[in-house]
């Protein structure tokens, strides 16, 4: 999407974009962010919660009509949780799981392979 | 109230979580992550009261007859589609915290209520009566050059003067 920014951007559209990969969203480089430190899903506000999914389009707003320079980057003052657990569960990866994840991923490539050979010989 | 500290930087990297499970998972080339010094800017033209805004989602559809067998499968193709159209539109493939929330409430990802409502209270002009799909690439290339510059073209033709872009 922070591609997709560039490029209206840089043909007269001016943009905002709202996300949550704050990371993905400020190495690609786009001229104004909202970011919604949320698990990866709804950066446009909590399910269900209109009154917070308003706030943070009105930010989305004041940002596009605010900003001064490119890379200007807005944290809203949201919070998914008290609870920051999300944060380690997500894409976890530790001596726990290693050998699951090794296996699941040599049992993906491998599920890979079959239907590539399947369909070459369709 | 308690004063709070932290030992961590609070922000997940995504780039570093992923490049670590999918070298957990086997997968040797991690992905190179688009990156750059300087970004563009256009000031906006007008009041944004008289703006029209155009919603671009990486959300997409799929065709009626689809199987998902590999990633390969998905068609990732830009699209737009009005906005009372989003019966059907899909993210399940798209990679997002399905474990910690869902996305069945369409306004946690595609403002189109809240900017309805913006139309409503005079904060913008208009809402573009399409939304557009652009679709999550591994390419760059296919983003900057066919993707994009489509998203651009509809966007002229619907007269959108300036863009709310949210990635899931």
């Amino acid at each position: 999407m922070g591609l997709g920014a560039r490029h209206l951007e840089a043909n007269g559209i001016p943009t905002v974009v709202i996300g949550s990969a704050r990371d993905i969203v400020e190495e690609c480089g786009v001229p104004r962010f909202v970011f919604v430190d949320f698990p990866l899903g709804n950066p446009c506000g909590k399910p269900g919660d209109l009154a917070m999914q308003n706030r943070i389009a009105t930010l989305a707003l004041d940002v596009l009509e605010g900003a001064i320079a490119p890379r200007t980057t807005v944290q809203a003052p949201e919070v998914w949780a008290d609870d920051d657990g999300w944060r380690d569960r997500f894409m976890h990866v530790g001596e726990d799981n290693r050998k699951e994840l090794a296996a699941a991923g040599a049992e993906r490539r491998r599920h890979q392979d079959d239907v590539r050979s399947r369909r070459a010989e369709q | 109230m308690t004063e709070r500290r932290r030992t961590h930087r609070s922000h997940l990297s995504y780039i570093d979580k992923s490049r670590e499970y999918y070298s957990a998972s086997g997968y040797e080339q991690p992905y190179g992550w688009a990156t750059h010094d300087d970004a563009p800017f256009a000031a906006l033209a007008k009041p944004l009261s008289e703006c029209r805004v155009g919603l671009v989602t990486t959300s997409y559809f799929l065709p009626s007859d689809f199987v998902y067998e590999v990633p390969s499968d998905l068609p990732r193709v830009p699209d737009a589609r009005p906005v009372d159209d989003v019966e059907g539109l899909d993210n399940q493939y798209l990679f997002w915290a399905k474990d910690e929330t869902h996305t069945d409430d369409l306004g946690s990802f595609l403002p189109i209520t809240q900017m309805q409502a913006m139309v409503d209270q005079g904060r913008i002009g208009s809402l573009s009566p399409r939304y557009y799909c652009l679709p999550t690439q591994y390419s760059h290339r296919l983003t900057e050059r066919r993707d994009a510059p489509q998203i651009f073209q509809w966007m002229v033709e619907d007269e959108v003067d300036v863009a709310v872009m949210v990635p899931l």
